[in-house]
């Protein structure tokens, strides 16, 4: 137990070193990157939850298929936003 | 202890425990795609308005939002804690893990109402003062950023009363099932709530820039 509770430790102590890097990158002159760089890192800061404190690694595979599919759901749902947005903005 | 005994319709452990984790996923499922939708309109919107949008996200609090952060993703590990203490058959410190989440959770709501209350005196929630913001194209981003974290703070609300009953029957020893069950269904609930604010604090507070 003790073990994993210090990776535990370790992975939260990774989420709030990517809060800090969030944040400031967002004060940071950085440019144009900024809106994309900040769902990056909470894209990174999510698979951490994920793997480590939820350990989607544990669950069966019938669970990891239904949350998959919440996962290419909502990629339909943003992709077809991002291909409307394109198109109106090109046509 | 670690796990609970098998309820009806289930025929033995495994099924039971698969089949609940598999009626938990299937609802998170659901709810990234409420929450999906909220956050790409959101983000759809800094696109096309990208004035106006950072006006409003300018309008918010970042340093209390950055510090509910910091709460929530805590309240995470102490619950991943508290997990692990229930897997290897310590009740009463799996009890106080879950205890700490619930108590971090409750300081979440504090500082989100205190930041509402400010929303509010800002005028951010109508009745003049940001009166340029809201009639133009930036009202509509505070109204998603009003739908969006209030969902998520109902959400919190639910998590908080899940985790006291938790902390609670595993402080008297004596968790039974359906609660034994839904120990491990209570952490992954938590965690998720955790993952929305973490799409939701770029999609509203670092709109900023």
């Amino acid at each position: 137990m003790v073990q994993t509770v210090r990776s535990l430790v370790l992975a939260w102590l990774a989420l709030l070193v990517l809060l800090v890097s969030t944040v400031g990158a967002a004060m940071a002159p950085i440019g144009a990157i900024k809106p994309a760089l900040s769902f990056v890192i909470a894209t990174a800061k999510a698979a951490v939850v994920l793997w480590l404190f939820m350990e989607v690694r544990r669950l069966d595979w019938r669970s990891r298929v239904a949350l998959a599919i919440g996962a290419v759901w909502l990629a339909f749902l943003l992709g077809l936003s991002l291909l409307d947005l394109v198109s109106t903005a090109t046509g | 202890m670690t796990r609970s005994a098998v309820v009806p319709p289930f025929a033995d452990i495994t099924q039971q425990h698969e089949a609940r984790n598999l009626g938990m996923t299937l609802f998170l499922a659901s709810e990234v795609l409420l929450f999906g939708g909220l956050i790409g309109a959101a983000v759809i919107y800094r696109v096309i308005e990208p004035a106006s949008a950072i006006a409003a996200a300018r309008a918010l609090n970042l340093p209390l939002a950055t510090a509910n952060t910091a709460l929530l993703l805590t309240s995470s590990l102490a619950v991943a804690i508290a997990v692990v203490a229930y897997r290897s058959g310590n009740p009463r410190t799996s009890s106080a893990g879950f205890a700490v989440a619930a108590a971090l959770g409750i300081a979440f709501l504090a500082l989100k109402g205190a930041e509402y209350a400010e929303d509010a005196s800002k005028g951010l929630f109508g009745g003049g003062g940001a009166d340029w913001l809201l009639e133009g194209p930036g009202g509509l981003f505070i109204h998603l950023y009003t739908v969006a974290t209030s969902l998520h703070a109902l959400h919190m609300s639910v998590g908080i009363v899940l985790l006291t009953g938790a902390a609670w029957v595993l402080w008297r020893r004596r968790p039974r099932p359906p609660m034994a069950g839904g120990i491990e269904l209570i952490g992954l609930y938590w965690h998720f709530v955790d993952i929305v604010w973490i799409f939701l604090f770029p999609a509203f507070y670092l709109a900023r820039a």
